[in-house]
């Protein structure tokens, strides 16, 4: 039955009991149900990131925006997280905890990673309160990497249990923030 | 591996001592009940809060110990607590913990241990928020909108610690309600029992679910202008703050947009509204049909009206903010899109009415109070079209108008059906019946005492009597019948505050003297009425789920033995020759 002839059922009428049809799990409807909540919040972050973007400060007209430079740990950070995200994948499609673990391992080398990136600006003077695109850069990297820190959670819960549909769960949550952080680098590097 | 009925989504959680019964529970029952006392006990320290607000009002200087500060707190926190933390707790963590599970014929909710985290991590958020209470310069006195940059700017009251303290409760009440509104949204799509079709389901379980959807989706604004404002107080960025010269010196921030943060904290804060009425349209839905002994008017367009209204309601939230100077195009559109909710909304007001009309209907207390509802939700939504249009709204913007307008259609409309659901579902919550008597008075008494509160606000308004203001002072516009009114209003409501007194002690006599009661006392038809015991056990369905085989309004079907056939009684395979 499609969603339609759901929301149109005339259920005062007397009716042939519906046939019950398979339901996806509870967790992939959560976790689905929990993806619209972060996409919500990221888009806000962004449309606020363009909106501030745009502004110029004050009353004198200053454009108060400076851009970030972009370096290499970026880059090398972005590639950590696909190959993070390629090792969940591996895990959910063979079954194997090994590479549930690649992924894991892979996903914290991607927080060092971040944790690196955020030391290398402050030595270079990129302070959180010095510019706004700083402190939206602060802001979403560490958003980004609570929702990993998250994962990594559910990840050890679901490897202690080797709750084989959790880590297929795991494999989609970490594809979700893969393109989350995309999406935020792209920003990130044009702007 | 897929699975179709609640019953094999996992084995119960079986509670083995007194502590995993009451206090660590993952019965929803038992976290409804928690959510519930919580919202109750901060939502009275809200109404303490008016009650001193409408003091100063009403006999302005007469109570030296309410200093302008104070009053501005007192604003504030009443503002905030009653939206947030006790309607929303109360609709959606409260009732709806209580009634998804029950109504759609589940177990329990599909996350029960989320469920439990959730509860806590809202009692966190309260304990937060009355920590504001006790720190340096008190709580925040910024307006429960927390406009920046007077929230975090020297002057207002509350604006080093009151304001962390608010702003933090947020952020952790935001987490709350995400944990428990993907049990809700997940338990309604996933844990219907056989036979439950989505469109069998009560309005009620819709109206919560909608709102559980819209909270989902709105709150994550809520937290993201929560933090960011945090930075911003905190660790000296500027998302919000702009230049400024405070106390003759420019301030280290600069550039910000105030304007970022009135769209963002409307983002959630206009879905905010639907979220506490949609649950509120559903309640009353079941309530007028219940007690009107007739089926729902037009069910399908109830709940088309209910799903519609929530999609709408994410594209009008700059109605708040006409006067905000943002582009008047903008105001334009979302005066449109504002007026057009108006059709769905009036759809369901028209439904109620028709579902009265030729009823049986019984004015026992809920019935009263469901009645009541339509009577003071007309009229807050017959002001909101006022204020809905640019050119009206901006003369009226920020007077007594707008505080009677929401008031009338957000604050007191879901307040009275609470106390309407309170009234309907206490004998299967607990097993007891209340005194009518108490009840009547309860109701009588407060129905005209918010009449006489915010009726006379109205002139106020068109008056120009500005809003939050600590006093009104000397001025040519304001006649002596405006000081006239406010004590009039002051008086009315110290009458409705003591008045709830009412409702508290008939509702802990009930607990321990109230009479037994009937295991479906009103003749309902929807299945939380018919678990096999009252109050439901853990489990709530004993060895077996229900089987649904019909909506849940059949009421006075005519050839039937009852005046309502339960959804769980099975059609007959013909009709008798």
């Amino acid at each position: 039955m499609t969603i339609l002839a759901r929301l149109t059922e005339k259920s005062w009428e007397p009716g042939a009991q519906p046939v019950e049809r398979e339901r996806p799990s509870a967790g992939t409807v959560g976790t689905l149900a929990y993806f619209g909540v972060a996409t919500v919040m990221f888009t806000l972050l962004v449309a606020a990131y363009l909106m501030r973007m745009g502004l110029h400060g004050g009353g004198d007209h200053v454009h108060d925006w400076k851009p970030m430079p972009d370096p290499p740990l970026l880059w090398i950070n972005t590639l950590v997280l696909i190959a993070s995200s390629l090792a969940w994948e591996g895990a959910r499609r063979t079954h194997r905890g090994g590479a549930a673990i690649m992924g894991a391992a892979l996903g914290m080398v991607f927080l060092a990673g971040q944790l690196l990136l955020w030391r290398h600006y402050q030595a270079a003077g990129y302070y959180l309160s010095a510019n706004p695109a700083n402190a939206f850069f602060y802001l979403l990297t560490a958003l980004h990497g609570l929702h990993l820190m998250g994962g990594l959670v559910a990840a050890g819960r679901a490897l202690a249990a080797a709750n084989m549909r959790n880590i297929a769960l795991c494999a989609l949550y970490w594809h979700f923030l893969l393109i989350v952080w995309l999406v935020l680098a792209v920003l990130l590097l044009s702007t | 591996m897929a699975t179709t009925l609640a019953d094999d989504l996992r084995p119960l959680h079986h509670p083995h001592s007194w502590v995993t019964k009451y206090v660590w529970s993952q019965d929803h029952k038992v976290i409804a009940i928690q959510y519930s006392c919580t919202a109750i006990g901060i939502g009275l320290v809200a109404l303490v809060l008016s009650a001193l607000m409408r003091l100063q009002l009403g006999f302005p200087g007469a109570f030296p110990a309410i200093q302008p500060d104070n009053y501005l707190q007192f604003v504030s926190m009443h503002g905030m607590i009653m939206v947030v933390y006790l309607l929303t707790a109360l609709l959606l963590g409260g009732f709806g913990n209580y009634l998804i599970p029950l109504m759609i014929g589940a177990r329990d909710m599909v996350f029960p241990f989320v469920n439990m985290l959730s509860y806590w991590f809202y009692l966190l958020s309260v304990i937060v928020l009355v920590a504001g209470f006790f720190v340096p310069g008190g709580p925040t006195g910024a307006g429960w909108t927390l406009y920046p940059p007077q929230a975090i700017s020297e002057g207002t009251p509350g604006h080093q610690w009151g304001i962390v303290t608010m702003l933090v409760s947020l952020a952790i009440f935001v987490a709350a309600f995400t944990m428990g509104g993907l049990n809700y949204v997940t338990t309604v799509l996933q844990a219907r029992t056989r036979g439950m079709t989505l469109m069998r389901m009560p309005l009620s379980v819709w109206g919560i679910f909608t709102a559980s959807v819209m909270g989902l989706l709105a709150f994550p604004a809520l937290f993201v202008a929560a933090i960011m404002m945090l930075f911003d107080h905190l660790a000296g960025t500027s998302f919000f703050m702009p230049t400024m010269q405070s106390m003759g010196a420019i301030t280290p921030t600069q550039g910000g947009s105030p304007l970022l943060f009135q769209h963002l904290f409307w983002f959630f804060g206009h879905p905010e509204v639907y979220i506490v009425a949609l649950p509120a349209f559903g309640i009353v839905s079941d309530l007028i049909s219940v007690h009107a002994r007739r089926n729902i008017f037009g069910y399908r367009m109830m709940v088309w009206a209910i799903v519609i209204i929530g999609a709408l309601s994410f594209l009008v939230w700059a109605h708040h903010m006409y006067v905000s100077g943002m582009n008047p195009y903008f105001g334009f559109f979302f005066a449109t899109s504002t007026l057009i909710i108006a059709i769905p909304t009036a759809i369901k007001v028209y439904n109620w009415l028709l579902t009265l009309w030729r009823g049986d209907i019984h004015l026992r207390v809920p019935m009263l109070f469901a009645i009541a509802f339509i009577f003071t939700f007309i009229h807050g939504g017959l002001s909101g079209l006022f204020l809905g249009n640019v050119s009206v709204d901006v003369p009226l913007s920020d007077t007594f108008f707008v505080v009677a307008h929401f008031h009338m259609v957000m604050g007191v409309s879901p307040i009275l059906v609470i106390f309407g659901a309170i009234y309907h579902w206490y004998p299967k919550i607990f097993g007891r019946m209340w005194n009518d008597s108490l009840g009547k008075m309860h109701f009588w008494i407060t129905f005209i005492g918010v009449y006489a509160i915010f009726l006379p606000m109205h002139y106020l308004g068109i008056l120009g009597v500005p809003r939050r203001y600590y006093a009104l002072g000397q001025a040519d516009f304001i006649p002596p019948s405006v000081h006239l009114a406010n004590e009039w209003i002051s008086i009315a409501a110290l009458i409705v505050f003591c008045a709830q007194g009412l409702f508290f002690y008939n509702m802990i006599w009930s607990l321990f003297r109230g009479p037994k009661a009937d295991p479906n006392p009103w003749g309902a038809a929807s299945l939380e009425w018919q678990t096999p015991d009252t109050p439901p056990a853990h489990g709530n369905w004993g060895p077996h789920l229900p089987t649904v085989y019909r909506w849940a309004y059949d009421y006075s079907v005519p050839g039937a033995p009852r005046d309502f056939i339960p959804q769980t009684e099975p059609r007959e395979p013909e009709p008798r020759a």
